[in-house]
């Protein structure tokens, strides 16, 4: 079983719901990610999704676009994300570590090398925005032969066909994108999201995060009831962008916004 | 590596999944998947139904004006020394530029498929110019997305579009040019996707995109074929066109593939010169890697974040490249070679005035290669420059490299 799988079969156990934050790895600054994931961690994490940063960022909002660009700007590599996990996992061995990001500094760096790295860095699982299953022929297997789970998109635009078939090229969990848009816009319809997650638990039996749109203890209760997981990117990427000249008041900054979503996610009826 | 390509080999590509070879494909975000495949769907369908292709051709023959002359340059090929040079044309369509016989087809694709919003992305403007033109004829909302840079220095353009009704949105991410321009049409694809179309101006994005635009765009080459034949009683020798995205390139290019004898030539943008790094030529100094929904030769670093270009072509001034230009270099077809900005700016002086026929600066890329390609040609032989647009909208860049203030 997969460090991910673990984590969300305990959960689901115990009738609690993952809350997953995401920061870009590398913002405001290369030397403080590895801090910042632990704060994630103490704030109540249960797994961290961290942003590869790529010079064009198609599918964020201005609020992640920032964000590769200060990452980029001190020149943060993959591999360097890489090193950041290995040193993260010297600390804490536990916590499942999805990378998220586009696919050409992975394919720059190459498949298998990639794969190689990431399994010896301690990565679990890998989420490539722009990769649907129809073009992952060549690079998928190499993630499931070394045990990385490949995560997929689910939209509001996928149909039924296609949730049947992405599911079955993931694991660990899927990604239910909440709305028609970029990441931080903010257009979260409860409603929508409830009927059409029920509607993909009825089509796989992975789990389902939920991700975009997903600020503050009352978005992150609604969704967290109808979902396994909620995934909270822009607002924490913001609260890192307004504070990045402190770091003890931006790790103050950032507990402050996950606790009381993990209380909200807690006090759920199960 | 050279492949003997047959017309069955042709008509297979790009495949079901959009490759040519190992490049194009679809690599996007999950959202925009079902649209994607819904287009490629439709299209397949309105690509053989009869009353859609009389459309188009009506559409370029009252709208466009098509055909465009196949003209010989005489005094340039007298001045030149080596082969006839014959100029294909494309500056005398509507709006100025090859770019508007994908938008015709494109828009009568979209009200097809009863879309009423239309986005675009645009470099130099004249895809912008193109869309915008299309969109107030048909009655549509307009929105096009352009680099800030851009709009700085194709000022010009971005007056006619706004005359003619579109929004135009400055991007003001990244290099502020037309990857980021993409970027931002991407983007605002995805937050509308139910209600919007995507004009895309190259032969650049997501499959099925390569594919249509190409077939658009490929009037120009069926049509230099037959005034090849009935001017000069042979096929050209060679062929040359500027690579951006290769729109025009490929409208060229493609009818001639099967065609062993013809050469062909995608001149990219040298910029300050290939050495120097500062250029937009992918094909020649590039490698694979995705970017736009597409796998293609590109400009990127080491750790595949994609590098900055320079160009003193707006329209010019991309890092990727159409995927079939990627395969058509790897199997050797087609021969992909740069100039750069000052070898362009003195291609763009000579057709002016030798000519008097002032191309755009992208144009002026294939001219200045077409003429040292002339030279080391035999007299008898026939080299055709598609002459993608004229050089109005250049006026601000050219007055300003010349230290004249309008
Ligand atoms: C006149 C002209 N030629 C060429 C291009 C380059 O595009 P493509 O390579 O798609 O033909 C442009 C783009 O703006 C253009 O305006």
């Amino acid at each position: 079983m997969s460090r991910i799988e673990g984590v969300l079969k305990t959960l689901k156990g115990q009738g609690r719901k993952a809350l997953i934050p995401y920061i870009t790895a590398g913002d405001p600054h290369p030397d403080v990610t590895v801090d910042l994931m632990h704060t994630l961690v103490e704030a109540g994490a249960d797994i961290i999704e961290l942003g590869v940063p790529f010079s064009d960022p198609m599918a964020d909002g201005p609020v992640i676009q920032l964000a590769c660009e200060r990452a980029l700007k001190h020149g943060t590599s993959l591999r360097q994300v890489l090193a950041m996990v290995k040193e993260f996992r010297t600390k804490d061995i536990e916590t499942p570590v999805v990378l998220m990001g586009y696919l050409n500094p992975m394919e720059a760096m190459g498949y298998e090398a990639f794969a190689d790295a990431a399994v010896d860095a301690g990565v679990d699982g890998i989420l490539t925005v722009d990769l649907p299953p129809e073009e992952a022929d060549d690079v998928a297997p190499l993630f499931t032969e070394r045990k990385l789970d490949a995560i997929f998109l689910l939209a509001p635009t996928t149909t039924d066909e296609r949730i049947r078939a992405i599911s079955e090229h993931s694991s660990g969990y899927v990604y239910y994108v909440s709305f028609k848009g970029v990441t931080g816009a903010g257009k979260i319809n409860v409603e929508e999201v409830a009927t059409k997650v029920a509607h993909i638990h009825e089509l796989t039996a992975l789990p389902v995060g939920v991700g975009f749109g997903i600020r503050d203890a009352k978005t992150a209760a609604a969704v967290g009831q109808v979902s396994d997981g909620v995934i909270v990117g822009s607002v924490l990427v913001d609260t890192i962008a307004r504070n990045q000249a402190d770091t003890d008041e931006l790790k103050r900054a950032l507990k402050d916004l996950l606790h009381p979503m993990r209380e909200a996610l807690d006090s759920l009826d199960s | 590596m050279s492949v003997k390509l047959t017309e069955e080999m042709l008509k297979a590509l790009p495949d079901a999944r959009g490759h040519f070879g190992a490049f194009g494909g679809r690599f996007v975000s999950e959202t925009l998947m079902d649209s994607l495949m819904t287009l490629e769907k439709q299209y397949n369908e309105l690509k053989h139904d009869p009353e859609f292709q009389a459309r188009f051709d009506k559409e370029l023959a009252d709208y466009v004006g098509r055909p465009t002359p196949l003209y010989f340059a005489e005094r340039l090929t007298r001045e030149t020394g080596g082969a006839q040079i014959w100029l294909k044309r494309e500056d005398l369509c509507h709006t100025g530029a090859h770019k508007v016989n994908n938008t015709v087809g494109q828009a009568l694709l979209a009200s097809f498929l009863g879309k009423k919003r239309i986005i675009a992305e645009t470099g130099a403007g004249q895809h912008g110019v193109a869309t915008a033109t299309v969109c107030a004829r048909l009655g549509l909302e307009c929105h096009v997305f352009m680099g800030a840079e851009d709009v700085q220095r194709q000022s010009l353009n971005v007056f006619r579009m706004k005359l003619l009704g579109a929004e135009v949105h400055a991007v003001e991410s990244g290099s502020r040019t037309l990857k980021d321009a993409m970027n931002d049409a991407m983007r605002d694809w995805v937050s509308y996707v139910d209600e919007t179309f995507y004009i895309i101006g190259t032969v650049a994005g997501p499959h099925p995109y390569p594919m249509l635009v190409r077939d658009f765009q490929s009037v120009i080459g069926r049509e230099t074929r037959r005034q090849a034949l009935e001017k000069t009683g042979k096929l050209p020798d060679a062929l040359v066109a500027c690579v951006g995205g290769g729109s025009n390139a490929i409208g060229m290019f493609y009818p001639f593939l099967a065609d062993e004898s013809v050469q062909l030539y995608g001149v990219e943008a040298g910029g300050l010169g290939i050495e120097t790094g500062k250029h937009a030529a992918p094909l020649c100094a590039g490698r694979p890697g995705v970017l736009h929904g597409n796998r293609t030769y590109l400009m990127e670093d080491e750790n595949g974040q994609i590098a900055g270009t320079h160009s003193v072509s707006a329209g010019l001034d991309y890092p990727g490249v159409g995927p079939e230009h990627s395969w058509l270099k790897d199997i050797g077809r087609a021969n992909y070679v740069s100039v750069t900005d000052d070898e362009a700016m003195e291609g763009f002086r000579k057709l002016t005035r030798v000519e008097g026929i002032m191309p755009a600066l992208e144009t002026a890329h294939a001219v200045a290669y077409a003429i040292k390609l002339a030279a080391t040609m035999d007299k008898d032989q026939t080299v055709v420059i598609n002459v993608s647009g004229r050089g109005d909208k250049d006026i601000n860049t050219v007055a300003k490299l010349e230290g004249i203030e309008i």
